[in-house]
This record gives C-alpha cells, structure tokens and sequence, in this order.
C-alpha cells in the first residue's frame, strides 16, 4: 500500500469553473489537483453549445461553446499538477479532522474515497422542469428542456420534433430557437411570463428577429394538448401578477415544447456537505475569495449563481483556484473584518455576499449583481455605514444581464460596516 | 404468443397482475394482454399508494372484504416478493366537534371490517409524530396498520414471478372481441391474433365496461373519477409529513391527503372529478389550486418552490358503488374485476385469492410441482452498503457508471431493468423500475442518456424509443425536408 494521498485541491465538476479553478490553482502554487467530472469528457454545458460567442471578455478572442471549453482544457492538460478523472460521479463530500473527503465512484476504480486539503465546488446547474413550473395539461412525449434538446440536436445528431413551441426567454430558449430553425424546423413561437425577455438582447435579435420568430411576451402555456405526443398548446395573456387572463386564450398546433424556465445551482452535495445556502440565488454564501460558510471549502461558477456569460464563470472560477492553493499552501491570512454585502433597491443579488479581510489586505473586490427589473438611466449605489462607497451611472439595466462592479482596493480597506448594494433612479 | 390457454387476463395493472401471479402457482396455462407498451400504465401508475387499514368502506362490501384481507396479504406477501412497502401508519385529522365525531364512526366501523389497532389520539400528539401539521387539527384517527407502496414495483414483481411459473405477459396487445359460444367463453380477439380460452378475467380498469360488453355483459358502467396531484423534491419532506395524513372524508372520496412515499418524496392530493373521458389525465389549474388548498388545511405551510411533478388518475367508479367480482352472469368463464377503484392497490391480492379459487374450483387446477416461489428485487446501488457497491462494480462495470444523477442510478440496474422477464422497453418503463428520472430533474439530464442505452441494449435506433405510450415517439431523424419551415 502507498502511502494516503491528499491532494491539495480537489475540484468536483469540470466544466469551463472547474477547468479554470485548476489552471488558477496551479499557476497559484497548489502542487496536487484533482478535477472529477461525471461526464465522459470535461467541458460541462459548452460541449453542447456549438454556436459561438463565447470567450470575448476572458480569452479576448470569439469562440464557440465546445472551442471555450477545448481552450480551458489546453491550459491545464499537460500541468502535471493537475489530474482529471472523467465518468466519475461525485456521490458525497465530508469534512474529516480538518480534510475534506470525496467519495466517488466510477466504472474502473469502482467506489473511491479521495482526500483534499480544500474542495472547490464547480457543479454547475441544471434546467428548471416543467413540473416546478406546473404547466398544466397531458403528459405526452415532446415536452423537453432547452438544454436537453440541445444535447440530442447537437451532441447526438436528433431532431426533438419539428414544431416547435418554446416557452421561456432565457438564452438558452433563444439560441434553440435559431438552432432549430436552421435545423429545418419551424419555431411557432417563443412565450414568456414576464413584461421583458430574459435572455441577452444580442440573443432576441441573432435568434428570433433574424428568423421571423414572434415573442409573446406576458403569455404562457395553460395547457398541453395530446396523450402520447405533444398536438399543441394553449396559451394565454397574463396579468400583472402573472395570473392568466380569462378569456384570452389561443391555441397553437405544435408537436413539440421547450422549456426555458430557468436554471437552479446543483447543490445537493454542497448542502450534505453543510455549506450555508443563500436563498435568492439558491447557490453558497462566499466571500471575496470565493470561500464558502465552511473553512477550506470554496466554490465557483453556476453552482453559485447562474451566470449569462461563462466568461464570467471563468474569472470568479480563478479567483477561488488561487485563494484554495493558498489555503492548501498554508498561506491564508486569518480574516479580521467581516462585512456583509446585501442586495438594496433594485437589486435582486449580489455575489459575494460577504467581504472578509484580513490585517492589511490590499485588493479590490468585484461584485456582481442582477437587477430586479429592467430600467434605464439608473445609477448603481454602494453604501456602508459612513454614507456613499461608491456611485456609477449605467445607461441601462436587464435582470437578464449580469452587472459587474470593481471596487478599489484602496475603498475596500476603508469599507466601514456592512455594505448594501442598490439601483437607484428606477421606476 | 400462446394460441391457446386456460385463461386469459385483460389489462395489467395491479389487479391483472395479481390474478397473474396467483393464476401461476396452480397448473394452468395463462396470458395477459395489455394494450399498452409496459403494464402498470393505467390507474396503478397514478394513485395515492396507500395500502389502507380498511376502515373507510361500508362493512359488509366487497371493498371492505378485500380491503381488510389485502392489506393482511401484503404484510406477508412484502417479503417473499420483494415489496417495497413501508408500514407508516395514517392519521384521519378532524379539526372541529362534527369530524371528530365522524372519526368515532369511523373506528367503529373500521372494527366491524376487522381492522386492528385503531385509535383516537389528541392533536397535540398527532404534532409530536407529524411536527409540520395544523394546530387547528384536534384529533385523530390513528392506523397503524396502513402503509404506502411502490405500486408499479409491484405489478412487475408480480408478472415477472408469473412469467417464472410459465405465464406469458403479450404489451401492445388489445382486446377487441371476446367469443361466446353457446353462452361460453371460448376465446379473446386482440390485436395480435386469437386465443383460445375457457376463462377470461377482465381487469381493465376503466374500460372494464367496454371488455365485459364484448362478452354481452351490459350489468354496469365504469364512470371515470380523475384525482390530481403534486409531488414533491426530497428536500421538502421535512416541512411535510413522514406517513400517510388524511382530512375527515367526504362522500365522493377519502379527502386530499399529504403523503409520504416509499422513496422519500411527498405528495399532495387528488381532487375528485367526475364526467371526466376515460383517457383525461391532464391537470387542470383548477384542480391544482384546489388540492393546494386542499392540503394547507393539513400541512399550513406548503413548500411549493419544491414542487417537481403534477399527475393525474382515473378511479374506476362502477354504477353498483363497490367492487364488481366474480362470475359474470352473462357468460360462463367470464370473471370480472371491474369498479376497482380506492381501495384496489390494497385489495389486489385479496381480490385475485378470490377469482382464483374460483377458476380452481371450476378446472380442479393442481398447484405446480415446480412453483418458483416470489421475486428477487434487482439490486438497487444508492441503498447498497460500500462494500455491496465495491462488489456490484467489481461484477459488472456498469454499476460504477452513474446515469441518473438525482436519484443515483447507474447503468447497471437499467441495463438490468431492460433485460428483466417483464423488461423495460420505454423510457418511462425505465423509470418505474430504476427511478431514473424520476427526481427533481425529471429527466432533464438522464433522458438522452437513457435513450441511448434503451436504444443499444434493445437494438433499436434512437428515434424508434418511445417515452411511454404506444405513439410516443421522443427524437426524429435529422433527415427532414424542411416542410413549411424557413
Ligand atoms: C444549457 C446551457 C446553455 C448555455 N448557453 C450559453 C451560451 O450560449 N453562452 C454563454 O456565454 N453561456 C451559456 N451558458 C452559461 C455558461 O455556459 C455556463 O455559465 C458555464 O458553462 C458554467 O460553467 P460551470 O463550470 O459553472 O458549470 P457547467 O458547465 O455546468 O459544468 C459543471 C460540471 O460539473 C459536473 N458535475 C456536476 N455534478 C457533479 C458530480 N456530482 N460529480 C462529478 N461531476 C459533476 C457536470 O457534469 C459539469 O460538467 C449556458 C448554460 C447552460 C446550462
Ligand atoms: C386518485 C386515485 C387514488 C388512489 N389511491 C389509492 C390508494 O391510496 N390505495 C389503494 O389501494 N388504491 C388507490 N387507488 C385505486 C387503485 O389505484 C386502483 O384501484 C388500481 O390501480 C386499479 O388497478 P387495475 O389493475 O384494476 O386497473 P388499471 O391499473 O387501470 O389497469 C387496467 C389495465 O387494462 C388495460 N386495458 C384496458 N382495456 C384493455 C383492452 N381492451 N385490452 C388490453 N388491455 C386493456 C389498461 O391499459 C390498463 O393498463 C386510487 C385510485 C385513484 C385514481
């Protein structure tokens, strides 16, 4: 027998956060890497997004979704720091006298419990189904999520159907909606709850305008029609409660629905593991650094917050690739203040949600946030107990569009008490 | 398929498969034609799942019989046939002077139908069991004798040990006629072709009706009763409930519940809905409200942000109001088991005890020398120990290879699930043996991946796989022309 590996990093999910987090922790100083990936190769939801657009903020170059992750990939593949397991699914995550142990299990290794000085948590999302939503109506077959669809259409070379009807805003609705139009299909129409669209408006233009594809926007799905396969759909107007209206229903034949109602952080090991969950974006609490409730554990991209651009996923997956080298290095400053960050007026979420520094700290700290409702000619408002941090005007705010803001080192050593975040000048 | 047998069952929910499994210990050649591509596709796969303690039921009825009996049944038949049943207890919960009066029916009832160890607890202890229900509710009847089940494992554990003992299971294949000739049965007519029999036992469940009027039984009708539901995420039972909670009952049903299952979810529901089609199992908003108001009378606050399914079941409701079983009067060899509505998940091996005697007195059937006793549940990796993985994986690879991320199931039990005796053949037959997407993705992430192995291990292309019924085709070719489309 060998003597009992522990790894100084190990990454659970690698996709484009998890790839990121293990390049960063490499080049930070962490000399043992472990990324396990459920999938049979890393790349996570890119692998199935072959259309391009990826990679102009974090790579400085366009890239398509599987050409991101490929680059991802490069950066770590031939770090000998860095081992990958792939078709290996994380089942469970303990904390063990002071380590974290990793229980997985895969068809060559069988069931295996691996060791890590620190974890960082890169899971991921996963699609909002039909029954969180509750669209009433039969159950045929024809009723898929975006992502999924996009899978068989792109990955393994099937059509879901060919009329389509899909329901939600969100990009990945968007980009299925052009995807099955070049693919031959007809896209009857795209529907969405809301007064606005939820996806990027580069998105409503290259995806719907582009191919004649019309948005109902304040309209859903009140019911499903056919018994084996979807016939068609019954739509109707919604209030401003989001209440259907009576009396304004119509039908639309299609063969086939796609849901694009939302993602939800893949949590559930990170919430058996006993990390504190934040309840707006259903993700962990972190700090600045990406450290989440408990010591050592760190976590980084959609398994925190749903993110619109992966190269965002990329930057925060950097940052706790560094901050968990230097905690496996033994490095870490013991924090001395602790700040809270909360959302104010207008604004949904805010990641971190916490600012930890320790004695003399120098940096400064991005935060990202989401609106609560689009608005334009707004200024974004940062607040501590002395008054005004900070004040920057944006011409135009989307729930849709995740807003990033730098707060500069030398504003950061002098944040008195907790901070809130707010959009002010909305309607 | 068999041209010719002793007899021949009609519908395989878990009433035909019952008469199946206790057909298949006497030496008798049996069929059962299921119109559907897998059995436990009709009202066995949307119901409440509670085998109930036998109280609600007017003594003296069939339904109390076979209630009482059933539920007697289940306790033994749970091991031998690998049952996945959990002896819960259920709670009938009064909160005013009127419902608890009806609870004091309803245990004196539930003692003429024989049912044990009834008891009327005060609210407050009812919390200490169940911490999430409503202060206002101010007592309960206590049975601990009820249960819930898994009822589609147990129509295929049932199958599968009839087809061990010879019996043949034929999906996708309908009953069109039934022969009588000089008023006796003879043979059935299906969509597959004929076959000669003296005996047919109709259990098709709403449409048993339609199946004893071939055979020129015009007695009674079937008047479909939808009942709706919500299921819940595993993470929501703790604001829930462990066991089986039930209102005061009403007229037309036991009330909306809130329920445990076997496997860690909760439900709410079902409404009742009459003059609905015998094929209706939509959900209506309607409905959904009503069951959500329904339940916060139980359970005040309900975690709805956790909801992931909604489903609907017909309940056979016959024009007699009880169960109709035995000998038709209308031709000889015609057995029926039609109205089997709630109690009929509990009732079903009492109910095909009874049919079977019956056949057995009438053919003077042997029971067989060779009788292969119960079934053996495929094995189930999240519930294996450590070392039980370590060996599953170290038999067969599969088994370390993770399909369904929610529930932990790997390709090894669907690749078992498949080649079973009553095998999966539909992505939804899959669920209901493995649980394959059956959590909170629903799919989302193991559909295409299931496709692919129903597709490999059945030797069939991708868009030949059906999600459940006959026509539902998931994924089409590629090679479309375009049609009307830009
Ligand atoms: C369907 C979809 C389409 C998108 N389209 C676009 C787009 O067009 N443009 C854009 O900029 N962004 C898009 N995004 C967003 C962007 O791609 C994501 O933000 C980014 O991929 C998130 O990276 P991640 O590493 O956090 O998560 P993921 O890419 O989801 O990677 C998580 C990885 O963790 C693995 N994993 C999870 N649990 C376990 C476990 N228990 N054991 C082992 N491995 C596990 C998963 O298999 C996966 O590979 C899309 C997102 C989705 C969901
Ligand atoms: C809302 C609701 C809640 C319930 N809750 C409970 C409960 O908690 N406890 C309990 O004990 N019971 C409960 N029940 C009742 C129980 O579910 C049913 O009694 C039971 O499932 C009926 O089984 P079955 O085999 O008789 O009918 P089904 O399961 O409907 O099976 C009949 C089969 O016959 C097939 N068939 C029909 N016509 C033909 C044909 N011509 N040829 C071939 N095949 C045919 C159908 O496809 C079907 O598969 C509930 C029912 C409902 C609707």
């Amino acid at each position: 027998m060998t003597e009992k590996k522990i790894y100084d990093i190990v990454i659970i999910g690698g996709g484009p956060g998890g790839l990121s987090a293990a390049k960063s922790a490499a080049e930070n100083g962490a000399k043992s890497i472990l990324v396990l990936e459920r999938d049979r190769e890393v790349g996570g939801i890119l692998q199935q997004c072959v259309h391009n657009g990826f990679g102009l903020h974090h790579f400085k170059e366009e890239l398509t979704g599987p050409g991101y992750a490929q680059k991802c990939y490069d950066l770590v593949k031939d770090r000998l720091e860095v081992e990958i397991m792939t078709d290996t699914m994380v089942l469970h995550i303990r904390e063990s006298e002071g380590t974290k142990v990793v229980t997985a299990v895969n068809p060559k290794n069988g069931l295996m419990n691996v060791e890590g000085k620190t974890v960082i948590l890169t899971m991921g999302c996963r699609e909002r189904t039909r029954g969180a939503i509750r669209i009433p109506g039969y159950r045929p077959a024809g009723v898929y999520t975006a992502g999924a669809a996009q899978r068989m259409v792109n990955m393994e070379g099937y059509l879901p159907g060919h009329k389509i009807v899909i329901l939600g805003s969100g990009d990945i609705g968007l980009i299925m909606a052009r995807r099955m139009s070049l693919e031959g299909c007809k896209v009857e129409a795209v529907l969405e709850i809301c007064p606005f669209s939820n996806g990027l408006t580069r998105n409503i233009v290259q995806c719907l305008n582009d191919y004649d594809i019309p948005l109902y926007l304040s309209h859903t799905i009140t019911g499903i029609k056919g018994k084996d396969r979807v016939e068609g759909v019954t739509v109707s107007k919604v209030d401003d409660k989001m209440r259907p209206i009576a009396g304004t229903e119509f039908d639309i034949d299609c063969d086939t629905i796609l849901l694009s109602v939302g993602l939800i952080p893949e949590n559930e090991l990170s919430r058996e593991l006993g990390v504190a969950i934040h309840p707006r974006t259903n993700g962990p609490v972190v700090d600045q650094h990406r450290e989440t409730s408990m010591d050592g554990v760190f976590a980084a991209g959609n398994v925190v917050h749903v993110h619109d651009l992966v190269d965002f996923v990329s930057d925060e997956a950097e940052i706790a690739g560094k901050f968990a080298a230097i905690k496996a290095n033994g490095e870490a400053q013991p924090a001395k203040k602790d700040i809270a960050v909360n959302p104010g007026d207008g604004v949904n979420t805010c990641v971190p949600q916490h600012i930890r520094l320790a004695d003399g700290a120098d940096e400064s700290v991005r935060l990202f946030m989401r609106a609560r409702s689009p608005e334009r000619k707004v200024t974004l408002h940062i607040t501590d107990a002395n008054g005004d941090v900070m004040k920057k005007p944006l011409p135009i705010v989307k729930p849709s569009e995740m807003i990033a803001v730098d707060i500069p080192a030398a504003k950061v050593k002098a944040l008195a008490g907790d901070v809130t975040v707010s959009i002010e000048g909305g309607k | 398929m068999k041209k010719k047998a002793d007899v021949v069952v009609i519908g395989g929910g878990i009433t035909g498969t019952a008469v199946l499994a206790a057909l298949a210990r006497y030496d008798l050649e049996c069929v059962l034609v299921e119109r559907e591509p897998d059995i436990s596709m009709g009202t066995t796969k949307a119901n409440s799942a509670v085998l109930h303690a036998g109280f609600d039921a007017p003594t003296g009825s069939m339904k109390a019989k076979m209630n009482a009996r059933g539920n007697e049944m289940y306790h033994e038949l749970a091991d031998e046939f690998g049952l996945d049943i959990k002896w819960t207890g259920s709670y009938v919960c009064a909160s005013d002077d009127e419902g608890v009066k009806t609870l004091e029916e309803l245990k004196a009832r539930g003692e003429a139908n024989g049912v044990k160890g009834l008891e009327i607890i005060a609210g407050d202890k009812v919390r200490d069991k169940e911490p999430n229900l409503s202060k206002d509710i101010k007592a309960a009847l206590w049975a601990p004798t009820a249960g819930i089940c898994w009822p589609f494992g147990m129509a295929i554990a049932f199958a599968e040990n009839a087809i061990a003992n010879g019996a043949e299971v034929v999906r996708e294949c309908e009953a069109t006629g039934i022969r009588v000739e000089d008023g006796k049965v003879t043979a059935v007519e299906t969509t597959q072709g004929d076959i000669e029999t003296r005996f047919v036992v109709d259990a098709a469940g709403v449409y048993a009706d339609a199946v004893a009027a071939m055979a020129g039984d015009k007695s009674f009708t079937i008047n479909p009763r939808k009942g709706e539901y919500i299921l819940f995420d595993k993470t929501a039972k703790d604001s829930l409930v462990s066991s089986v909670v039930f209102p005061v009952p009403t007229k037309t049903s036991k009330g909306i519940l809130v329920c445990a299952t076997t496997h860690g979810n909760v439900f709410i529901g079902p409404n009742a809905q009459d003059d609905c089609g015998r094929e209706d199992v939509s959900v209506t908003p309607a409905g959904m409200d009503e069951i959500i108001a329904g339940a916060k009378r139980l359970v005040p606050n309900i975690p709805m942000g956790a909801s992931i399914t909604e489903f609907a079941g017909l309940r056979a409701v016959s024009s007699t109001g009880d169960f109709i079983l035995g000998e038709s009067d209308a031709a000889d060899g015609l057995l029926l088991a039609a109205g089997i509505q709630s109690p009929g998940l509990t009732s079903a091996p009492a109910i095909a005890e009874y049919l079977t005697d019956i056949i057995v007195k009438k053919t003077g059937a042997k029971e067989r020398t060779n009788y292969v006793k119960g079934h053996k549940a495929a094995p189930v990796f999240r519930e294996a120990s450590d070392e039980e993985k370590a060996a599953l994986i170290a038999k067969d690879a599969r088994y370390g290879r993770v399909i369904c991320r929610c529930e932990t199931i790997t390709e090894g039990e669907i690749v078992e699930a498949i080649h079973g005796l009553c095998g999966a053949t539909t992505v939804d037959g899959v669920k209901r043996r493995t649980r394959a997407g059956m959590g909170r993705c629903q799919g989302g992430f193991c559909g295409p991946r299931v496709i692919e192995i129903l597709s490999r291990e059945l030797g069939k292309r991708v868009p030949e796989i059906r999600k459940d019924g006959v026509k539902s085709y998931m994924y089409y070719d590629k090679s479309y022309d375009g049609g009307d489309a830009k």
